[in-house]
């Protein structure tokens, strides 16, 4: 009950001022944990969406929900049970380490090289997060000079 | 019709029914109290600061049931309001309040009185606007209004910039609100209530734990009903006094840190709470591992955050108190109230072993005898406001209330300073009732400039200071925790109250002894004018029981009995 559970947490809301700031306030007043948040709108609709992956304990988690309800412009909080994951990273190699390399490790996370100019190369990959996070720990002997990660999106199988 | 977005502030307020509103002007809300200047369909109070206008509104709004208004400027007229704004947000007291901002086009340059005053009031208000066009205007105010009082009340704030107040847009008020992402359950599940009733019958030793959210939804008499044709024993939290009578044999008393013996007991000893529109604040539950240990827990309430945030619910009920226990009193049949004559027992026996009471003094007036002896000289005469403090606590222990919204305190923040600006709205709202302010010696200060205010207006608020030159409450902690180390708690340099109360027009008394006390009330109630009423009390009073903060709720410090 006390343990501290990874959640994934969707939640639509109307697509106006301060709206963010809303969410991330009732985050940081309650003390509740955010680990990455991806926020886009929704085509076609006045609305937006939030990812947010958070950690606390199952009764933490219930507050999170029933306070993010609270909020006046959000729509649906999920709180995912059966769902898809994914993240994305970019990483900034430099120009002189071994291409071919790097391109298979790539492949092998779902991902590619995206651009190579004469003093950097740029690989991107999508995936789980876990999995993101090993092709990051793989691809360290490659010098890695910089690093992005998008934060996770999920949808409910 | 095409007007200004200062005028249309002027009409949404008439529209919505509001009688009067408690403000403060200043540079950018100009041009709507130009608006209010032009107007003869609401009352305008001048407090002589911001905070006060805001508690006003509370003490307007908790006396009347209805939302109250307050407007101050931008900058520091915003910042003076947001203890205010916290205070509703705790006691989820209905307001919308109204500010002004520096134009459109200044936003984001520091310029003059400015303050992202949205960003402050976000995490103390229900819900904010910042107003950016006077077309958004109509629907904005009549979104406010409807936000503050539906659902879980609450404050709402409308931000102006001055140029949008000044803007000329089209005006249409008749529509109906319709916010697609707020739709509060108010019909409790009624499969749900008919489990809950079951639970009751089946109970041996069940309680009402009765909250402010009973006498906010307006179902005290319905809550009444209730327990009386249930025969089950009911404690009340400091918010929810007055919602059964004081001589209601099933009413126990108060609950929780300066609760009765009987009813903290009955608390740990109940086998099936019955939880109606109260949220288990740490004030009332102590020690949360070892609160009602054997109990079952029914919970209603309009807010599903409030239900298992920190006590689980087995039967959980999202809805309106008052709709729920309507609900309820059409199966109140399957309960059969003799059953419970054991328990009732068991509790008298509590309140026989350590009944709420103090000891008298023959030297000194006892703070408690103060409160007792209003309550017997004006009893449902009086509408009851407080500060925050010992006085506060003693209030809700001895003033026998006999209905709801007669006691009008601020629970969850403890705003010192909230009772004199609060009894004057609580007389605006009410004026055939007498205001009375219970405060301390430390709290009156806090808002003392709204003697003028109240002189100017004729809200004559009785102010009964229980004076012990101590900020009494801290006082207490320090002489218990603390090793009688009264740390900037000696508060004997003081004015005098007297001619203070004299000096913005006004009366004072001073009083030493009952015979003079009962003399200054009964002239004060009289005069019917500004009052204050300096009641020189016993120093070293504690608040008795007392629940140190973190312990288990039985396990109380007593008043020692004394030997006859």
């Amino acid at each position: 009950m006390n343990e501290n559970i990874r959640r994934v947490v969707s939640v639509i809301v109307i697509n106006e001022a301060s709206v963010l700031s809303r969410v991330t306030d009732l985050f940081s007043a309650r003390g509740y944990n955010i680990q990455s948040l991806t926020v886009a709108p929704i085509p076609e609709t006045k609305y937006s969406r939030l990812t947010i992956v958070t950690k606390g304990s199952v009764r933490v988690i219930e507050q999170i929900v029933k306070q993010l309800h609270k909020l006046i412009p959000v729509l649906k909080v999920f709180d995912h049970e059966d769902f898809v994951e994914k993240e994305m990273a970019l990483v900034k190699f430099p120009a002189d380490e071994r291409l071919a390399d790097i391109a298979a490790i790539c492949e092998a996370y779902n991902g590619k090289i995206v651009n190579a100019s004469e003093n950097a190369i740029i690989a991107m990959v999508a995936d789980e997060p876990q999995r993101v996070t090993n092709f990051l720990k793989v691809t360290k002997r490659y010098n890695p000079k910089e690093v992005v990660r998008s934060g996770a999106v999920a949808l409910e199988r | 019709m095409q007007i200004s977005g200062a005028q249309m502030v002027i009409e949404a307020l008439i529209r919505e029914g509001v009688d009067t509103v408690f403000g403060y002007p200043g540079g950018a809300i100009m041009n709507v109290y130009d608006e209010i200047y032009k107007q003869d369909k609401f009352e305008h109070i001048l407090t002589r600061h911001e905070q006060a206008a805001i508690h006003a509104a509370e003490g307007y709004a908790k006396a009347s049931g209805k939302v109250g208004v307050a407007m101050v400027t931008s900058g520091p007229g915003f910042t003076n309001a947001v203890t205010g704004l916290a205070d509703a947000y705790m006691d989820s007291i209905p307001l919308v309040v109204i500010s002004g901002q520096v134009p459109m086009s200044l936003i984001g340059t520091d310029a003059f009185q400015e303050i992202d005053a949205v960003g402050i009031s976000r995490s103390c208000t229900k819900h904010n606007y910042l107003v950016t066009s006077a077309k958004d205007l109509p629907r904005i105010l009549k979104e406010a209004f409807y936000i503050a009082a539906s659902g879980r009340p609450g404050p709402v704030h409308v931000d102006i910039p001055k140029d949008v107040t000044a803007e000329i847009a089209e005006f249409d008020y008749d529509f109906a609100v319709e916010l697609e992402t707020y739709k509060p359950t108010t019909k409790g599940n009624p499969r749900q209530i008919k489990k809950a009733m079951l639970a009751i019958a089946e109970a041996k030793r069940p309680l009402f734990y009765l909250g402010g959210g009973v006498i906010n939804a307006n179902a005290a008499y319905e809550v009444r009903d209730l327990v009386h044709k249930t025969g089950i024993p009911a404690v009340e939290t400091f918010m929810a006094r007055g919602t059964l009578r004081y001589d209601d044999e099933l009413l126990i008393s108060m609950l929780g840190m300066h609760g009765s013996y009987a009813a903290n007991m009955a608390m740990s000893e109940t086998d099936l709470i019955i939880a109606l529109g109260a949220r288990f604040d740490d004030r009332v539950t102590g020690k949360l591992s070892e609160f009602a240990k054997h109990a079952k827990v029914i919970h209603v309430d309009i807010d599903p955050a409030s239900i298992s945030k920190l006590v689980n619910a087995d039967f959980p009920i999202v809805g309106d108190v008052k709709n729920v226990v309507e609900e309820m009193l059409r199966l109140v049949d399957c309960i059969k109230p003799q059953k419970y004559e054991p328990w009732r027992e068991t509790i008298k026996n509590f309140d026989a072993l350590h009944p709420l009471t103090f000891h008298e003094d023959s030297e000194r007036i006892k703070p408690q005898w103060v409160i007792k002896r209003v309550g017997e000289l004006l009893g449902d005469d009086a509408n009851i406001s407080t500060d925050v403090g010992q006085h506060q606590m003693w209030t809700a222990q001895f003033y026998p209330f006999t209905r709801p919204r007669q006691f009008i305190s601020s629970g969850g923040l403890g705003t010192m300073g909230f009772g004199f600006p609060a009894a004057m709205g609580v007389k605006a709202a009410t004026p055939d009732k007498i205001s009375i302010n219970f405060t301390g010696d430390g709290s009156i200060l806090m808002n003392i400039q709204e003697l003028m205010t109240t002189v100017e207006k004729k809200l004559p608020v009785i102010n009964i200071i229980l004076n012990n030159n101590f900020l009494g409450m801290v006082r207490q902690w320090q002489t218990l925790f603390y090793e009688k180390r009264h740390s900037e708690t000696d508060l004997s340099m003081q004015p005098d109250f007297v001619k203070l109360a004299e000096a913005f027009g006004g009366i004072g008394y001073r009083v030493e002894t009952k015979e003079e006390f009962d003399a200054a009330l009964q002239d004060a109630v009289k005069q019917n004018k500004v009052a204050i009423i300096d009641v020189v009390v016993e120093r070293f009073e504690n608040v008795l029981p007392m629940v140190p903060a973190g312990g288990s709720l039985f396990n109380m410090m007593l008043l020692e009995r004394k030997e006859k």
